[in-house]
């Protein structure tokens, strides 16, 4: 779950992550009030949305004054934020966060995130602050700092100064830079988090050490022992299909194609879309129905894929195991009587109670081409749809 | 031959008072696998299935059954901690098939099991069938035939996929092993590889990946070095978009790694016939014998 840089501060302040002063303002006239409040010479005033790249997307500004606070608030505050990271589309902007202005004198990067080769949480670490960490792994790769962590002994302090003095730090940055990392994890581990960026993070003119940005994402599978962090979950920054997907426990991402696909299992699923793909058609969809499926669930499934206006054909690929294909057919046989449905469905189905499924699809009426094999599925959806 | 679990399986089962822990345990005896026990905590003393006892610990049960593997069916806020008591209770094959245990859960697990004396399979998998001699997991054992090849992967449904296509092709199964759609799973390719390559029943092998990590890069130079019999390989995911999870947590390209296009590539260049198309593995399999 992808939650605002602003909360994603507030979390790490509590744990003790040096963040700049902050207050978020939903109107204009609040960030100038904001602005006014926070007293420093210059603010920044930060668009609130769940993709990164703000900044080249005229985002992120900063105000010589409160009043030009609100001028620069009054532009974003609405805007359709377009980022390297929204897609073409764009975000609309609904809250700004107004910061304290930092007298910078150097940006790092701390990236926490899985480090699947090792099974273990890493931390990466570089001098190349503010620029993509992505770029800086292509390009000068030897500029990136990785450090493994034990979870039995967490981040010690020998394991942050070993970052700390990679990074070129001296005095008072160096001392302040070794808590910081330790709290950092703390704050990894206790939250659950997926995946962490501080970027850039900076070093003051005066030897402070502050995360000025921070990316953060929740472990999904985590949020039952994250029940406060739940709250911040923000509805509108998600495709709404996708969350009337969640709703029913499917798993479903938007696709750009015209072929609505529903199968059982991720692998299967994403194996679908490649031979949609390979049979010169284009997915619209990847939906997930699960193997502990129900007819409501099916229905509901098959209900997300009809809403989509792109999809001009549904193709169902089901390897039975759990998910019993006589279940699967009654699922789709009871929301197609609800809805007036206009458009082609291939059925595939295979494996448990097969023959069953194939006898209720063929006794309701509804028009629906079935066939044998998936490639065979694939192929006549997409002559369906041509 | 096989690899894992054959007839000198003895298995219990972790949750097996739950909808989900009884049926599978059920649907495993009935296709021969000895099930001698099961455990949930304070719930010991009964008798499930007719004659399976039901033990409060796994080293209850493991002392009283000589229990060499389990499956464990329990929710994913305490799946993580079933893992720990059966690998502290010494069973030798733990099979986690439980769904969204948090990561973070998981990078500990990992740690300990590297210490103990236990092979954990999954979590987030369907699970391990020798044909004809023991299935421990949620896989339709009908589709199986007993034979040679040996099927590796990360997914469920998929590897039910390419078993139909071999069944229907006369071809059977040596083992069929599920690792697991999770970002940190407790064996990998290469270590089944290892295990097919030595059992003198397993002629081919049929591993299926899937996008995110670089779990199958790593196999493939290991099937280079080491893997004299045929293997192979598909990958799905070829038109997944980068940064979304499809569906398994370990199922996401980011940073631009762990893309289908460069794991075909890498399995290619060390010798696996990578299909394209998920239709075509039985054939290549079978072209390959």
């Amino acid at each position: 779950m992808k939650i605002h840089e602003h909360q994603a501060k507030d979390i790490l302040a509590k744990h003790g992550v040096p963040v700049p002063q902050g207050i978020v303002a939903d109107t204009p006239g609040k960030a100038e009030a904001a602005a006014r409040k926070l007293g420093t010479d210059i603010v920044v005033v930060k668009a609130q949305i769940h993709a990164g790249g703000r900044g080249k997307g005229g985002g992120v500004k900063l105000a010589k004054s409160p009043a030009d606070a609100k001028k620069l608030a009054s532009k974003i505050i609405g805007m359709t934020l377009v980022t390297p990271q929204t897609g073409p589309e764009g975000r609309k902007v609904k809250k700004v966060l107004v910061e304290e202005g930092m007298p910078i004198a150097k940006e790092l990067y701390m990236g926490i995130l899985l480090d699947r080769q090792t099974s273990r949480v890493m931390i990466m670490a570089s001098e190349a602050g503010g620029m993509e960490i992505e770029e800086v792994a292509a390009e000068t790769p030897e500029r990136i700092i990785k450090e493994q962590v034990d979870p039995i002994t967490g981040v010690k302090p020998y394991l942050a100064r070993k970052i700390a003095f990679a990074l070129n730090l001296k005095g008072d940055a160096l001392k302040k830079m070794i808590p910081f990392i330790m709290n950092l994890y703390q704050a990894f581990i206790k939250e659950d988090f997926d995946m962490l960026e501080i970027n850039p993070l900076i070093i003051t003119k005066d030897d402070r050490v502050l995360a000025l940005d921070a990316k953060v994402t929740i472990d999904s599978n985590a949020l039952h022992r994250q029940k406060e962090t739940l709250a911040y979950r923000d509805l509108d920054e998600e495709d709404p299909m996708e969350v009337e997907a969640s709703k029913s426990n499917l798993n479903y991402i938007k696709l750009e194609g015209n072929i609505g696909c529903m199968v059982n299992g991720a692998g299967l699923a994403m194996a679908t879309m490649d031979i949609i793909k390979h049979s010169g058609g284009e997915p619209a969809n990847f939906l997930d129905v699960g193997g502990g499926a129900d007819e409501e669930t099916i229905g509901n499934g098959f209900r997300i894929l009809l809403s989509d206006s792109n999809v001009k054909g549904i193709f169902i690929n089901i390897f039975g195991g759990i998910l019993r294909c006589d279940i699967l057919a009654r699922g789709v046989v009871g929301a197609a009587k609800k809805l007036d449905i206009k458009i082609p469905i291939v059925v595939r189905m295979e494996g448990t109670n097969m023959e069953e499924g194939h006898k209720i699809l063929g006794e309701s009426g509804i028009d629906v081409i079935v066939a044998e094999g998936m490639k065979d599925g694939a192929q006549k959806m997409v002559k369906a749809v041509k | 031959m096989s690899i894992l679990v054959d007839e000198k399986t003895r298995l219990i089962v972790q949750g097996i008072t739950g909808r989900e822990g009884q049926f599978h345990a059920e649907q495993c005896m009935n296709y021969g696998t000895n099930v001698v026990g099961g455990v949930t905590p304070a719930k010991g003393g009964q008798t499930v299935l007719g004659k399976v006892p039901v033990f409060n610990t796994v080293r209850d049960a493991a002392k009283k059954t000589k229990a060499n593997a389990t499956m464990i069916f329990v929710p994913p806020p305490f799946a993580s901690d079933a893992i720990l008591e059966a690998a502290d209770a010494g069973i030798e094959l733990i099979i986690c098939i439980t769904e969204g245990i948090p990561v973070s859960d998981m990078v500990e697990v990992w740690r300990y099991i590297q210490t103990s004396n236990s092979r954990l399979i999954g979590p987030n998998c369907p699970g391990i069938i020798s044909p004809g001699k023991c299935k421990i997991g949620i896989m339709p054992a009908h589709i199986h035939k007993k034979g040679n090849v040996g099927i590796i992967s990360r997914s469920g449904t998929l590897t039910y996929e390419a078993v139909g296509q071999l069944t229907a092709l006369g071809l059977g199964q040596s083992t069929c092993v599920g690792i697991g759609g999770d970002p940190i799973i407790g064996t990998r390719y290469i270590d089944t590889l290892e295990l097919f390559q030595k059992d003198r029943g397993t002629k081919a092998i049929c591993m299926i990946g899937e996008i995110g990590g670089t779990a199958e890069d790593e196999a493939a130079y290991y099937i280079k070095k080491h893997v004299t019999k045929p293997v192979v390989g598909f990958i799905a995911g070829q038109t997944a978009p980068p940064g979304r999870r499809m569906g398994h947590a370990g199922a996401i390209i980011s940073g631009g790694q762990g893309t289908a296009d460069e794991k075909m590539k890498v399995m290619r260049r060390c010798g696996i016939k990578v299909v394209k198309s998920p239709a075509d593995l039985g054939k290549t399999v079978a072209k390959v014998l």
